[in-house]
C-alpha cells in the first residue's frame, strides 16, 4: 500500500513518537502518497481507545503535547478551544500544543461535528484525559524529584519543587519517549476555574494567518499524483428525494471531441473523469444525457397544502388536558398558521473530495464532518471492509450542517474504483445549490392565551415537517434504496424553542412527521435545524400576546419567565440596545420609510440566546433592511470570548439572509434555484451593524454556541417588522413581494 | 497548438501549457499550484476566484488564460509584494495591510471567501485609501460570504486604510 512500508508496520504512537513534524505537514497539498499513507500505521484498525489515555495526548521529547481530538474545524474555532481546554489542564503554554488533523484509526471517534457539541461534548472528555495526563506525570515526577506531589508546582509542563529546591524535571523527560499506557479513569483532579490562564482568554485563532495568505490548504487543494480530475452528470437540479433522476438515454459521441475522457456509469450515476480539469468540466456539460421528466414534485405554491394533507405519523410530545378549558378562559386568544421554506447550506466553496480506490484498498480526503459514519457507508457502496478504507478530514469551505460533502466524497469513490486511478470531484455550484440536501419546510399552527394579568395561560403549537435523507445522492443513483430517518432531536417540533423558556401551565405541542419520501425534497440538517421556523412562528405569537395584553415586549417576555439564566440573556440584550419600554407599533407612521424593533429568545439544543433587531421598511418597495442586530448568548464557560462573539456575528448575519431572501424554488419537475442569482444570499452592502454578547459564566459546564442565536435573531426582525408597520408576516423569506403583500391585505 | 500562451503571474513568467480558452483560475490552480484564487461557482457572481489583472479585480474563473497575454496577474500570494512596489516601499512587507488587519481584527470564518474579498479590498485602497463606509459597501458587494463575516471585514478594510495612509506620511 505505501511506498515506506517500514513507516507504516510502526503502531501509531510510537510513529507519532519517531516523527510528529511528519504528521503536521501531511496536510501539505503536494504532500506525495507516501506521506499521506505513512500517517498512521493502523488507521485500517478501528478508532482509537477512548479509554486508553494514549488516544488522546502524546508528550514528546521536546516538552511538548499532540492532543487527538476528533472534532473537525469548520471556521468556528473549536481546533484551538479544544488545544486551549488541553493547555489550561495540564499546565502548559498553548505553543506548547498541537492537533493532529481528523482521521480515521487516527483520531478518536467523538461522534460527528454536530450539534454545536465541540465545546459541549468534546471539551470535557479532552479536559479529563489532559487532567490524568497530569496528574500521571506528577506521581512520576514525585518520584523523580523525590518530594510528595503537595509539594510540586508545574508550569509550562515543568516539574519543580516548592520553596527553593532547585531540580525540576519537564514532562518531555519524563515521559517523552514512553507512551503513558494508563486508562483516563475520570477520577484525576480538575483545576477549579478559579485558577483558569488560558481557559476564558481571548486568544488568536491558529489557522487564520494560513487562511489569508494563501498558505492554507482546503480540501478544494488536495491533489494526488497521477489524479484525474472527475465531474458529476446530473440533471440541473434534484426532483424529489427517493425519484432519483432517470436516464433514459446517453449519447456518448457528444463528447468524444474531449480528449482522454472517461464515462463513468453505475445505473443512474453518471461522471466523467479526465486529465484535465477543464476538460472534464466541458465533458460533464457537453455530454447529451436524455433524463426521465415526469413531474415528481408539487413546485413551491402547493409546497404547504402537500404536507397539511398527507398522511402524517403524529406524535403528541406534551399534553396538559387542561390546555382547552384553559384556551377557553383566556382574555385574549391568538391564533396564526405560519411557514418557512426549504433553505440550502449553499456552502461557499462547492464540496470537493478525493479518492484513491484499488482493489484492496480506499483513501478518502474529504470534508466529512462524521469521518468514522462516513467510512461505514463508503465500505457498502464500495463492497470493502471498513478495516480497509481509511478516511482523513480536510477543511472545506464553510457548510453550516450536511451539505454535499458526502456526496461529492462517494462520487469521487465510485469513480476512483471504475477508473482505478485517484480521482478528484470538484461539484460545480449547480450540483451543489441543485442536490443539496435541504433544511425541511415547516408548517406551524399555533394557538396561545393570555390573562387579564398578561400571563401566558395556554400554548399550543402543532408542526408539520418532514425528516432527513439517510442515502445520498450517489449512492442511490447506483440504485440504492432511498431511507429516511424516523424523526427525534432536530428533526421534530423542539419543546426546547417553542415556548419552553416562559412559564406556561398549559401547554400542548403535536408534531406531525410528514413521510419524506417520493413527493418532496431532500432533507437534512441546517445549521440550528428547525429552529429559524419554529422561533418565527412561536417568537411572534408571544409578541402577539404582549401586543394584545397592551405590554412592552420585552416587559411581557419577563413578566412570563421566572428561570434566571433565560432573564439574564434577555436583560443582557435589552441592555445593550438601550430598550426603552414601549407597546409594539404604538409609533406608526405615514412615511415611505419606516423603522422597528423587535426582541425574541430562542435556543437549540442547549445555552439560552435572545436578540433585537433594529430594521427599516420601506412601504413603497418593500424592502426590509436590517440596519443593527443585537445577540446575547450565555453557553456556559465560554472557552474563546473572542471565538463565541465571531459566531454571533455570523449567527446574526445568516440569520438576516435566510429570514429576508433564502428559499429553495422548485417547479414540478425539479429545484430551479441553481447559484447565487436564483438564490440569492445577504451581500456585503445590505449587512447589519452587529453588537454580539456573550454572557461568561466560568463556574457553567460549556455548551454549545453555534446555532442557539438564528432562531431567536430571524423573529425579532419579524417582529421589528410588526413594530414598523402594525402588520404581520406569517411566511418567510420576507421579500418585498410579500410584504407588498401583507401590507395591502 | 500554435506558439504557447505565455503570462506573467506575480512578476513571474509562464508559459501555458493548457489551451488558450481554459479560464485563467485552472492555469492558475492546476499548472502554477496557487492557493489563493479557487472556484466557487464559475459564473462570477460569487468573487472567490478574483485576482488582479494589470492591477484591476476579475473573475478568474471566466476569463479565458488567452485574455490575460502579456498582461500582468497578481494573485492573493503576490499581494505583498504588489503593494511594496506600489508603495515604493524598500523591502515589500510580508502581508498586505488588508491581510494584516484581517489577522488582527479576527474577522475569517471558514475562510474560503478571503481570497476574493482581499484581492477587492486592496484594489479599492489602491484607488482609494481612505474610503467611506458607503464606499467600501458598494465596492465589495460583488463579494459574497456565507458565514456572515462582513461586519468584521468592514472593520478590517477601515484598519487597513488607516495602515495604507499611514504609509504616505
Amino acid at each position: 500500500m505505501s511506498e515506506n512500508p517500514s513507516l507504516t508496520a510502526f503502531p501509531r504512537r510510537d510513529l507519532l513518537k519517531a516523527g510528529g513534524a511528519l504528521i503536521v505537514g501531511c496536510v501539505l497539498a503536494r504532500s506525495s502518497t507516501a506521506q499521506l499513507l505513512a500517517v498512521s500505521g493502523d488507521a485500517a484498525a478501528g478508532a482509537p481507545d477512548p479509554k486508553s489515555l494514549d488516544t488522546w495526548i502524546a508528550i514528546h521529547s521536546d516538552n511538548t503535547a499532540t492532543i487527538f481530538f476528533g472534532f473537525v474545524e469548520l471556521g468556528q474555532g473549536n481546533s484551538t478551544a479544544l488545544l486551549q481546554i488541553a493547555a489550561e489542564e495540564l499546565d502548559l503554554d498553548m505553543l506548547q500544543v498541537k492537533s493532529v488533523p481528523i482521521e480515521t484509526g487516527v483520531t478518536p471517534n467523538q461522534g460527528g461535528t454536530v450539534a454545536s457539541g465541540s465545546i459541549d461534548r468534546g471539551g470535557p472528555q479532552i479536559r479529563a484525559a489532559a487532567a490524568e495526563a497530569r496528574f500521571t506525570l506528577l506521581a512520576l515526577a514525585s518520584k523523580h524529584l523525590q518530594a510528595p506531589v503537595d509539594r510540586l508546582t508545574i508550569s509550562k509542563g515543568i516539574v519543580s519543587v516548592k520553596g527553593g529546591a532547585k531540580e525540576s524535571v519537564t514532562y518531555g523527560e519524563l515521559i517523552g519517549k514512553v507512551r503513558f499506557d494508563v486508562p483516563v479513569t475520570g477520577t484525576a483532579p480538575l483545576k477549579p476555574f478559579t485558577e483558569y490562564k488560558v481557559v476564558g482568554a481571548r486568544l488568536q485563532r491558529r489557522d487564520i494567518p494560513d487562511k489569508v495568505t494563501g498558505k492554507w490548504t482546503f480540501v478544494q487543494h488536495v491533489r494526488l499524483p497521477g489524479m484525474l480530475h472527475g465531474r458529476v452528470v446530473r440533471p440541473r437540479g434534484q426532483g424529489a428525494y427517493g425519484s432519483g433522476a432517470r436516464v433514459v438515454s446517453i449519447d456518448r459521441d457528444s463528447i468524444r471531441n474531449i480528449p482522454n475522457v472517461e464515462l463513468v456509469r453505475l445505473g443512474d450515476f453518471i461522471g466523467v473523469t479526465a486529465p484535465i480539469e477543464w476538460d472534464a468540466i466541458r465533458a460533464a456539460q457537453e455530454l447529451k444525457v436524455i433524463w426521465d421528466e415526469t413531474p415528481t414534485l408539487t413546485g413551491n405554491a402547493r409546497l404547504y397544502d402537500q404536507m397539511r394533507a398527507s398522511e402524517t405519523i403524529d406524535e403528541v410530545i406534551t399534553e396538559n388536558p387542561a390546555i382547552q378549558a384553559a384556551l377557553g378562559n383566556a382574555t385574549h386568544v391568538v391564533s396564526q398558521t405560519y411557514r418557512g421554506p426549504y433553505q440550502s447550506h449553499a456552502p461557499f466553496g462547492p464540496n470537493c473530495a478525493v479518492a484513491q480506490v484499488t482493489k484492496d484498498s480506499a483513501l478518502i480526503l474529504c470534508s466529512s464532518q462524521s469521518v468514522y459514519d462516513h467510512r461505514a457507508t463508503l465500505a457498502s457502496l464500495l463492497g470493502m471492509p471498513v478495516a480497509k478504507i481509511r478516511v482523513q478530514y480536510h477543511e472545506g469551505s464553510g457548510t453550516y450542517g450536511h451539505s454535499c460533502y458526502d456526496d461529492v466524497s462517494q462520487a469521487a469513490a465510485i469513480m476512483s474504483q471504475k477508473v482505478g486511478k485517484p480521482v478528484r470531484v470538484q461539484f460545480m455550484r449547480w450540483d451543489e445549490h441543485g442536490w443539496d440536501n435541504y433544511g425541511p419546510a415547516h408548517l406551524a399552527e399555533v394557538k396561545a392565551g393570555v390573562d387579564s394579568n398578561g400571563k401566558i395561560v395556554a400554548y399550543e403549537y402543532q408542526a408539520w415537517q418532514h425528516t432527513w435523507s439517510i442515502t445520498e445522492t450517489s449512492q442511490q443513483l447506483t440504485g440504492a434504496p432511498p431511507r429516511e430517518t424516523s424523526g427525534g432531536r432536530s428533526q421534530n417540533l423542539s419543546p426546547l424553542n417553542s415556548g419552553s423558556m416562559y412559564d406556561i401551565q398549559n401547554v400542548r405541542r403535536v408534531n406531525h412527521r410528514v413521510p419524506g419520501i417520493n413527493g418532496f425534497l431532500k432533507g437534512s440538517y441546517l445549521r440550528s435545524p428547525l429552529d429559524i421556523s419554529i422561533s418565527f412562528a412561536s417568537e411572534q405569537t408571544i409578541d402577539e400576546l404582549a401586543y394584545v395584553a397592551e405590554m412592552d415586549p420585552y416587559e411581557f417576555r419577563r413578566h412570563n419567565m421566572t428561570d434566571l439564566r433565560w432573564l439574564e440573556v434577555l436583560n443582557a440584550v435589552a441592555r445593550a440596545a438601550h430598550w426603552t419600554p414601549a407597546k409594539a407599533a404604538s409609533k406608526l407612521s405615514n412615511s415611505k420609510i419606516v423603522t422597528g424593533r423587535g426582541i425574541a429568545v430562542g435556543t437549540h439544543l442547549t445555552s439560552y440566546a435572545a436578540a433585537v433587531a433594529e430594521i427599516e421598511v420601506n412601504k413603497e418597495t418593500g424592502l426590509i433592511i436590517a440596519k443593527h442586530m443585537y445577540g446575547a448568548i450565555d453557553a456556559g464557560q465560554a472557552v474563546n470570548p473572542e471565538f463565541v462573539e465571531n459566531q454571533i456575528n455570523g449567527m446574526l448575519i445568516q440569520a438576516t439572509s435566510r429570514i429576508l431572501k433564502e428559499e429553495v424554488t422548485f417547479s414540478r419537475t425539479r429545484v430551479t434555484s441553481l447559484d447565487w442569482d436564483s438564490y440569492p444570499i445577504l451581500r456585503f452592502a445590505e449587512h447589519p451593524e452587529v453588537t454580539p454578547i456573550v454572557v461568561q459564566r466560568l463556574d457553567q459546564r460549556s455548551t454549545g454556541a453555534g446555532e442557539e442565536l438564528l432562531g431567536p435573531a430571524a423573529a425579532a426582525i419579524a417582529n421589528a417588522f410588526f413594530d414598523a408597520t402594525g402588520v404581520r408576516l406569517r411566511q418567510y423569506p420576507l421579500t418585498p413581494a410579500r410584504v407588498l403583500a401583507a401590507m395591502r391585505s | 497548438m500554435d506558439a504557447k500562451l505565455q503570462i506573467t503571474v506575480n512578476e513571474r513568467p509562464w508559459t501555458v501549457t493548457s489551451s488558450p480558452d481554459t479560464p485563467l483560475l485552472y492555469v492558475l490552480t492546476n499548472e502554477m499550484l496557487l492557493q489563493g484564487p479557487r472556484f466557487g461557482c464559475g459564473l462570477g457572481q460569487c468573487g472567490s476566484c478574483s485576482v488582479l489583472l494589470n492591477g484591476v479585480e476579475i473573475r478568474s474563473c471566466i476569463m479565458p488564460v488567452s485574455a490575460a497575454q502579456g498582461k500582468s496577474v497578481t494573485t492573493l500570494e503576490g499581494l505583498a509584494a504588489l503593494y511594496g512596489k506600489q508603495k515604493q516601499l524598500a523591502k515589500a512587507p510580508a502581508l498586505h495591510p488588508v491581510q494584516q488587519a484581517l489577522i488582527d481584527e479576527q474577522a475569517v470564518q471558514c475562510g474560503y471567501c478571503y481570497n476574493g474579498m482581499i484581492i477587492k479590498a486592496s484594489e479599492l485602497l489602491s484607488k482609494n485609501s481612505q474610503p467611506t463606509e458607503a464606499q467600501i459597501r458598494t465596492a465589495m458587494n460583488g463579494h459574497l460570504c456565507r458565514c456572515g463575516t462582513y461586519p468584521r471585514l468592514m472593520k478590517a478594510i477601515q484598519r487597513a486604510s488607516r495602515m495604507v495612509s499611514e504609509v504616505h506620511k
